[in-house]
């Protein structure tokens, strides 16, 4: 059995040395090299068993091995693009630290923090100790802070410092919740896990729990982009390079998520809490909905709309989780497919933009002449994050408004499906406008050939949302509705 | 503890009201100091423990944090915060409205349940409101990180006062995060500083959904 403290340490360490490494090349294969070894590493970590679920720090169940494979995969795509990305985009190529002076404008900070925030996104989720869990996600931030300003420029910077200032005092709220939390357990408590307490959750207090439950919520609610506290995130994402954004959406809003799941679960187990709990989780998910169909409409800028449209399905996966029942096991299906498709788009947006320079919606004309294969990724990735039928979101969406309507929660579906149906009009503008059209029309773009690497990560991941819809293996079927039913949810 | 916790209050009083960055910093760095002497105070059960977060929160809240905050008002060349969106006499009465919510919250939740040390988490509430209230009123990037700053030593007066037994690694966790956090906006704020000619966080514009005439991709750098 693997030790999981690894893919938390390995990373840091492999991050460090890059930070000393001179060679632009060894950087590369370093970050390869972490990936696919961190990717190997949850392989076998999620095949173990869930022995450690009695430990006090850090553990494994099905929440976690959902998380953490979604993670995994998506540093692994991430950091396949990185490499013609890199290319692309020469910075200082020297090492970050020659003795004492710091070098910040170079590619082996970029190579350096993608490894740290990769260590902090695998201690957020694998750490089960609330404590632990606080710090891991707030590591995130720091981390992941640098990779936003990449580019040095005056928008970049302006994304960074909200996302720095926003989503630490965000956190730093939730680290209240923590301490709330801290005290609604009594003597008969013994872990701060979340299975400790649902183990005794009888003996918890619950005016203290539903204190911790709207810091927690506020708290990483900000840092999952959840709706009157999501001002960062378009920011962040339409700024970050490309395989940062994908990351960011894919990767670090569901470690974010995975901190509200971890006390919603403690709050499932206690009958008079959970109502409690799912309304205000329905309430921030249909506003999210709500505001980003708002702005999705009209949106003249396309990294911007796949930012918004994150804040859309976190709103989905906010309202699938309140909703309970069978939706939960839909808001984690869909967990894994909009983490696959988003980081697709994303990417493609990244080989959008070196071939037009622009990140103007109305620049790009003619997007399936001039970058052939992009342009039909680019329109699969617009049915697949839609929910189109045989796409994996389809089937999430459709049990989540199944259930709502199951539950004769006449108001929720109405406005679910309202909210969806604003942003698929929004979004078939946005497409339309870019595929079709003659590119001539939209005068200059760049000569860029498509490399197979910066094409392999999106057309791997579309092809595993397009299973997913279609076939359910047994481990992910397992998967989703173990982790379901540690919700106090029921199977798909 | 209690002359700790009063202390700790006037400092934050007198952060609302001064216009003086550098009084400022002092006051922040004077925090730092109260808060690290207040695992001492309580009931402690592991004294080497205690001493070791006490001495390690003291030589990052109260030393290096506030050195670095000076370092980069003096690169930056600004000594005062313009005028904030609410003035500074109005801020200190807001201040001290909200020392009486804080002590309200406190003593509804005090019919709930037995507490530790009422005046601390009184402090505690009250200064993580002045983090908040900073944040929102203050227009320069530095008095911003400063605003974190007294937020975060909220948090931890707050979690100090409760008497959540956490692990001290959990605790040096912590304290390791809120110090890297600040580090970063430290570096950040000579950059604005650089960039922009002004550290002024409110003139930050340029994305913007609601000025859509703004929108012109001027250094897409990608």
């Amino acid at each position: 059995m693997t030790n999981p403290w690894i893919i938390i340490i390995f990373p840091l360490i492999t991050g460090i040395i890059s930070l000393f490494l001179d060679s632009e090349r060894w950087r590369k294969i370093i970050l390869v090299v972490v990936a696919f070894t961190h990717l190997f590493c949850t392989i076998k970590i999620c095949n173990g068993d869930s022995s450690l679920i009695e430990s006090t720090w850090i553990g494994v169940d099905h929440l976690t091995r959902l998380f953490l494979m979604i993670v995994s995969l998506l540093f692994t795509g991430s950091s396949l693009y990185s490499m013609v990305y890199l290319d692309n985009h020469p910075h200082l190529n020297g090492p970050a630290l020659t003795g004492l002076k710091f070098l910040g404008n170079s590619n082996a900070v970029f190579v350096a923090c993608m490894q740290f925030f990769l260590a902090a996104m695998s201690l957020a989720v694998l750490s089960i100790n609330f404590g632990l869990q606080w710090i891991g996600i707030e590591a995130t931030t720091l981390a992941s802070t640098p990779l936003i300003y990449f580019h040095r420029s005056r928008r970049s910077l302006e994304a960074a410092w909200k996302y720095l200032i926003l989503c630490s005092v965000g956190i730093a709220l939730a680290l209240m919740g923590v301490f709330f939390l801290a005290m609604a357990m009594t003597s008969h408590v013994q872990l701060f896990t979340s299975a400790g307490m649902v183990l005794f959750a009888g003996y918890l207090k619950v005016e203290w729990l539903k204190v911790a439950f709207i810091f927690f919520l506020v708290g990483y609610g900000t840092k999952m982009g959840l709706a009157p506290m999501h001002n960062w995130l378009p920011d962040a994402h339409s700024e970050a390079p490309s395989p940062v954004s994908a990351m960011l959406s894919g990767a670090l809003l569901n470690c974010a998520f995975l901190g509200i799941l971890r006390i919603y679960q403690v709050c499932a187990a206690i009958p008079a809490m959970t109502a409690f709990a799912s309304d205000l989780l329905i309430l921030l998910g249909l506003l999210s909905l709500a505001v980003s169909g708002i702005f999705i409409l009209h949106q003249p800028d396309y990294k911007r709309m796949l930012a918004y449209s994150s804040v859309e399905h976190m709103g989905i996966l906010a309202t699938g989780v309140g909703l309970g029942g069978a939706a939960i096991a839909g808001a984690m299906l869909h967990a894994i497919a909009h983490s696959l498709i988003k980081a697709s788009l994303f990417l493609l947006s990244g080989n959008i933009l070196a071939a037009y320079s622009s990140k103007r919606i109305e620049d790009v004309k003619g997007l399936l002449k001039v970058l052939p294969a992009s342009g039909i990724l680019w329109l699969a990735g617009f049915l697949a994050i839609t929910g189109a039928p045989p796409f994996a979101t389809f089937i999430s969406e459709f049990a989540i408004l199944r259930v709502a309507l199951q539950t004769k929660s006449w108001a929720t579906a109405i406005m679910f499906l309202l909210f969806l149906l604003l942003v698929f009009i929004g979004m078939l503008t946005i497409f339309s406008q870019m595929t079709l059209g003659k590119h001539s029309e939209a005068g200059e773009h760049n000569e860029v050939k498509e490399s197979l690497l910066q094409l392999v990560t999106p057309v791997v991941f579309l092809s595993f949302a397009l299973i997913l819809g279609c076939y359910l293996p047994d481990f992910v079927r397992n998967t989703i509705d173990g982790a379901a039913l540690l919700l106090g949810g029921r199977v798909l | 503890m209690n002359t700790i916790a009063a202390l700790l209050t006037l400092s934050a009083l007198l952060l609302l009201g001064s216009s003086r960055l550098r009084m400022t910093i002092k006051m922040v760095a004077f925090q730092g100091f109260m808060l690290g002497l207040l695992p001492l105070t309580g009931k402690v059960e592991h004294i080497s423990m205690a001493v070791i977060l006490s001495v390690c929160s003291i030589a990052l809240k109260g030393i290096l944090l506030p050195w670095m905050l000076a370092k980069a008002m003096d690169k930056s060349g600004a000594r005062r915060e313009i005028e904030p969106f609410i003035s500074f006499g109005a801020t200190m009465l807001t201040g001290i409205a909200l020392l009486a919510v804080s002590g309200w919250i406190v003593a509804k939740l005090q019919n709930t349940q037995q507490l530790a040390s009422p005046v601390c988490l009184t402090t505690g509430f009250f200064l993580v409101f002045c983090g908040l209230l900073l944040l929102i009123t203050r227009r320069k990037a530095i008095t911003q990180t400063i605003g974190f700053l007294v937020l975060e030593n909220g948090v931890f007066a707050t979690g100090l006062s409760l008497g959540s037994e956490f692990s001290v690694f959990v605790e040096l966790g912590i304290l390791l995060d809120v110090f890297v956090g600040i580090f970063l906006m430290g570096i950040m704020l000579f950059h604005i500083d650089k960039e922009f000619d002004h550290i002024d966080a409110d003139r930050f514009n340029e994305l913007s959904d609601l000025d859509l005439a703004h929108f012109d991709s001027e250094d897409i750098s990608e």
